[in-house]
């Protein structure tokens, strides 16, 4: 079903020496939440979902979209919207999902759309800039640029560590 | 790590696992030479494969240990307690080297050699001894082993059997009771042992295998539940005859797999023996541990999940239960102190008690340590019982312990035990009685992975719930026969005479808070504005929960999946499964609902843990205000109904408040006189029933349901109050219902029934009512009293037994089951042994009326069984069985 991956790739920044190995390339899973296109390194994602019907959970974090099960594995689904504090999406809008794996349990990230996957050279990475919202900074492992904008590079770990199940069990409702 | 290697260590762990027990058997019979046998093979194996597979270290433990098995075998004499130690230590090194090596395939530098030099040393005094001649009991050689004499002797030929020695010390006195042979469970362990080595019929498989087996035969479940939804649309003889077999082949798979899981307790079990022979030769107590059921077999990933908190109750009944042999004697005891583990099987479930025959549990001691961690204040636990004290140890934050620890089991709470066992579905339970012992009591189902499952739907919603928790369904819907009733804001359901608390799943998991479902849901109670919905009585220990749900569908085989890690904080949930169309659902658990919605937050088994004193019971109570504002109580087992007649209803007959209620007349009685019934508007009354007689309580308002422990502070002047108790933290007086009903009957029906029901003619039948409870004496007699018996009552079966003995003659009996001491069924027996009473009809009262219990009694000698909150059955059945008994006689 799903192969466990180098883990070291998928959670630790990128890259380890910037500027020693300046033509070397990655490859990136780009998708937009809210307008803001990220990347993920294409080693971290197990797969691309579209359009999926989710079941919520009662009392989960409000994070959690709900579990949904992918070929007999039951895996939860995380709104990264909500986690990011971006607007909700409109009730009904379409949306796909990015199933990646995080110390050993498959999660599903809820994005508005998967775009492509591209090699990127090193030097088009530059670091979080000194600006950027702390809620952000912790998730992101700098910015790459893109011939349009700018893809912000998604860390799985920290995105998926700081959803504590406790805030959901003292009674937040779901999707209110 | 090469196969050779992998192969030497599983084979050395598995045989290790054994020497503990056996060695601990060799320490009770020295003269057993099978015992000594096996244990000096396992050494002698290790040694031998050591040297093969080039592991020193191992090897030079594993000799120095052999060579002091040795001596043991020239001589039993030497195998003292000291000498055991040491073998025992000595394999703790081999397993911890096994365990090193199992990790990195390479010896570790561990220094064993101070514990080679001990085990010369004890090797030298040995042969010493057996040199000097001196073959003296165990118990003598204890003390003489370091000064031994050096006198020459002729030692035993090397090569000579050890019968010779066995012989000679047969008389020898083990330190402990050695009965564990006589007691046929004792040695199931060793026995299990030897019969796997000695069959050749099984194969190593590892685990890794066997649970990837389990998932794909989960995964085929699955396919065959999503098959089965298809094949019940289509019409196709030919594919339906296949998709039978399939099923059927499925199922049987599914089982077979299901059973290579399986492990019987006695594995669990393996270190007890070890671990309270330690702690005796610690403590210098006497400990003997009974081992019976221990073939009962259940899951290994349960019985992992429960070894740890089973070593710990063990070690603690062991530690603290246990007495020391002073003290023992000094309290007219035995010097040996006992500790029994007995599992067997009851429905999909095992249970396993473990119990010792100790000082019980220390209230004064728990109480200060409640005040020292300040989980309670002064105040609130001068008003807890004993029981309820009790099950503080339960509690987070009860134990010293700081850390956790869960190789050992010490230094773990019994909170972390509790947790664990619930984990997994269990409950655990705990009667003590002071001076006589502490029994724990554990059920926990047989397996986790693969359950059946009620599909129950609420807001749109679907859930699971394990069935086993299931124990009936009641729909209730408008003109039915079941509505559920609001005390105050809590809503009960009263089916059989029984009130049950309820939940709403609705409102407990916030469901349909969307605002298109949020029209018709202003009340409190989401539920409520449906009038169509069912109740699922869920029984979590011995107690029951409805549970309010809309829709109920199937049910299931459902795989149970573990809830993912960012869920699991939320406590009513116990997994998470695929249904047949291939739909996420969550499985609910009673258990963590039934403790959140605050009904249950010390699992209790109403009868088990009533104990020597009756009046401490909890019940549910329904408060009420009545009259000078009082606050006034009933047990909510004795009310029928709660109703708010209309009060231009009633109506006044011969200078009493009546109202026409079912086809009836319904006196109305208040509790004094100033205590009116209104003129206007709605009158609560509370509706008692005795068959087709119905009474109703004025009360000026309800306040409240609440459960609680009753101490009650009783007063005998009959003026309408039996007691006083502190519930909810406010002086609450206890209202007998008997008595109003009595002056209710009196007054009114016995104009019209009393000369038609009572035979004047005969005398009144003499009924000795037996109960472990004074509170529940107290409400029963007067009620049996108006239907016409002369009510003896007994605190219990001693107490009934006692009358017996004092040459009182009854014409029936009423016994509860449930009874500390001597219960229901012991009673029974004890009155069909022989005796005054031999004849005499016997009726028991059980709250769990399960076949077991049936039988049980049945065969005991009770005649009738009724259940325990069914009074209008009572009187029924009692007629009958006075009627038989006429006839017969």
């Amino acid at each position: 079903m799903t192969t466990s991956r180098n883990s070291g790739a998928r959670t630790a920044g990128f890259p380890t020496l910037p500027g020693t190995d300046r033509g070397a390339r990655r490859d990136f899973l780009t998708f937009t939440v809210h307008r803001q296109t990220f990347g993920l390194p294409l080693e971290a994602v197990d797969d691309v979902l579209d359009n999926r019907p989710l079941t919520p959970v009662p009392l989960a974090p409000p994070e959690i979209a709900g579990s949904l099960n992918l070929r007999g594995r039951i895996i939860t689904a995380i709104d990264v919207r909500r986690r990011l504090g971006m607007p909700a999406m409109a009730p009904g809008a379409s949306h796909m999902s990015i199933v990646t794996e995080y110390d050993g349990e498959l999660f599903n990230l809820v994005v508005d759309a998967v775009g492509e996957v591209i090699a990127l050279s090193e030097d088009r990475y530059e670091e979080n800039p000194a600006t950027l919202d702390d809620r952000w900074r912790d998730v992101s492992a700098g910015i790459y640029r893109l011939e349009s904008n700018l893809m912000v590079v998604l860390k799985v770990g920290p995105l998926l560590d700081s959803i504590d199940g406790a805030a959901g069990a003292a009674g937040t409702p779901v999707g209110d | 790590m090469d196969d050779l290697l992998q192969e030497f260590l599983a084979e050395a762990s598995e045989s290790l696992g054994l020497l503990d027990g056996e060695l601990v058997r060799l320490e009770d019979t020295p003269d057993d030479g099978e015992i000594l046998g096996s244990i000096f093979r396992v050494f002698h194996t290790i040694k031998g494969t050591c040297g093969f597979l080039n592991l020193p270290r191992l090897e030079k433990v594993a000799h120095a240990g052999e060579d002091l098995l040795s001596t043991f075998r020239e001589n039993a004499g030497l195998v003292t307690p000291e000498a055991v130690s040491l073998i025992l230590r000595c394999v703790d090194a081999i397993r911890a080297l096994i365990g090193a090596l199992e990790v990195s395939g390479a010896e570790p530098e561990t220094d064993h050699a101070a514990l080679i030099a001990d085990l010369k040393e004890m090797v030298a005094a040995g042969e010493a001894r057996s040199r000097s001649g001196e073959v003296e009991p165990a118990a003598t050689a204890e003390a003489a082993a370091p000064a031994a004499s050096s006198a020459p002797a002729d030692p035993q030929p090397e090569d000579a059997p050890a019968q010779a020695d066995g012989d000679a010390v047969s008389a020898a006195s083990s330190p402990r009771k050695a009965d564990g042979e006589a007691d046929g469970g004792a040695n199931s362990t060793g026995g299990a042992g030897r019969e796997v080595a000695a069959s050749g019929k099984s194969i190593r498989v590892s685990v890794d295998v066997l649970e990837s087996l389990i998932t794909l035969v989960s995964e085929l479940v699955l396919t065959r539940n999503q098959l089965l939804q298809l094949a019940r649309s289509k019409d196709d003889g030919r594919a339906a005859d296949s998709f039978q077999r399939l099923s059927r082949i499925t199922t049987e798979l599914q089982e077979g797999v299901m059973k290579t899981r399986m492990q019987p307790v006695s594995t669990a079990w393996a270190k007890l023996p070890r671990i309270v022979r330690d702690l005796s030769v610690e403590t210098g107590k006497l400990i003997e541990l009974k081992m019976k059921g221990g073939e009962a077999e259940l899951d290994r990933q349960i019985l992992e999940m429960i070894r740890d908190p089973l070593t710990h109750m063990v070690r603690n009944s062991a530690d603290h239960g246990i007495e020391t042999r002073q003290d023992r004697r000094a309290a007219g005891k035995p010097e040996t102190g006992t500790i029994t583990l007995n599992a067997f099987h009851e429905g999909g479930h095992i249970i396993i008690e473990i119990a010792d025959d100790g000082r019980g549990l220390d209230i004064a001691r728990i109480r200060d340590k409640i005040l020292e961690r300040g989980l309670a204040t002064p105040g609130e636990l001068e008003r807890l019982s004993d029981q309820q004290i009790r099950q503080f140890i339960f509690k987070a934050g009860f134990s010293t312990a700081e850390t956790v620890t869960s190789v050992s089991g010490r230094g773990v709470g019994m909170d972390v035990v509790r947790s664990n066992v619930e984990k997994i579905g269990g409950v655990i339970e705990l009667v003590s009685v002071p001076g006589k012992g502490t029994t724990f009591t554990v059920k926990i189902p047989l397996t986790l992975a693969i359950v059946s499952a009620l599909i129950v739907g609420c807001a749109g919603q679907r859930f699971a719930i394990p069935q086993i928790c299931v124990s009936e369904l009641v729909h209730v819907a408008p003109g039915g026969a079941h509505r559920v009733e609001m005390v105050n804001t809590a809503p009960v359901l009263s089916l059989r005479n029984r009130l049950l608390p309820l939940v709403s799943l609705r409102d407990l998991l916030k469901l349909g808070t969307t605002a298109a479902q949020q029209e018709g849901g202003a009340g409190k109670s989401g539920d409520n504005t449906r009038d169509d919905y069912y109740v699922i009585v869920a029984q979590i220990g011995s107690r029951h929960l409805g549970i309010i749900v809309d829709e109920v569908f199937d049910t299931e085989e459902i795989v149970v999946k573990p809830v993912g890690r960012m869920l699991r904080k939320i406590p009513f949930f116990s997994g998470t499964t695929i249904l047949g169309d291939g739909s996420v659902i969550m499985i609910l658990d009673p258990n963590g609902i039934a403790a959140t919605a605050g009904h249950a937050q010390v699992s209790r088994n109403e009868q088990a843990t009533a104990m020597t004193q009756g009046e401490q019971q909890r019940s549910s109570l329904i408060i009420f205000r009545s009259g000078d504002r009082s606050r006034k109580a009933v047990p909510m087992a004795l009310v029928e109904r709660l109703e708010n007649i209309d009060a231009a209803a009633i109506e006044t007959a011969n200078g009493r408040a009546v109202v026409q209620y079912r086809g009836h007349m319904m006196p109305l009685v208040a509790l004094s006189p100033e205590c009116k019934p209104r003129s206007e508007g709605q009158q609560p009354v509370l509706v008692f029933a005795e068959g087709e007689r119905t009474v109703g309580l004025i009360v000026e308002e309800i306040v409240d349901i609440v459960e609680d422990q009753l101490v009650v502070e009783f007063k005998g002047d009959g003026d309408g109050v039996l007691g006083s108790a502190v519930i909810d933290g406010k002086a609450t007086d206890l209202v007998d219902v008997g008595h109003y009903l009595t002056a209710a009957f009196a007054d009114w029906f016995g104009i019209e029934a009393g000369g038609a029901d009572k035979d004047e003619g005969h005398e009144k039948k003499r009924l000795l009512l037996v109960d472990d409870c004074a509170f529940f004496l107290r409400m029963m007699s007067p009620k049996l009293a108006i239907s016409g018996f002369e009510v003896i009552e007994a605190l219990g079966g001693e107490q009934a037994m006692e009358l017996h003995d004092r040459g009182i003659d009854v014409d029936v009996i009423v016994s509860d089951i449930e009874m500390p001491g001597m219960n229901g069924f012991a009673f029974a027996e004890a009155v069909h042994s022989g005796g005054r009473w031999s004849e005499v009809p016997m009726i028991a009262l059980s709250s769990r009326l399960t076949a077991q219990n049936l039988e049980r009694g049945r065969n005991a000698g009770f005649t009738s069984f009724v259940a325990k909150a069914h009074r209008d059955e009572l009187c029924g059945v009692l007629r009958k069985v006075l009627q038989q008994d006429g006839e017969a006689a």
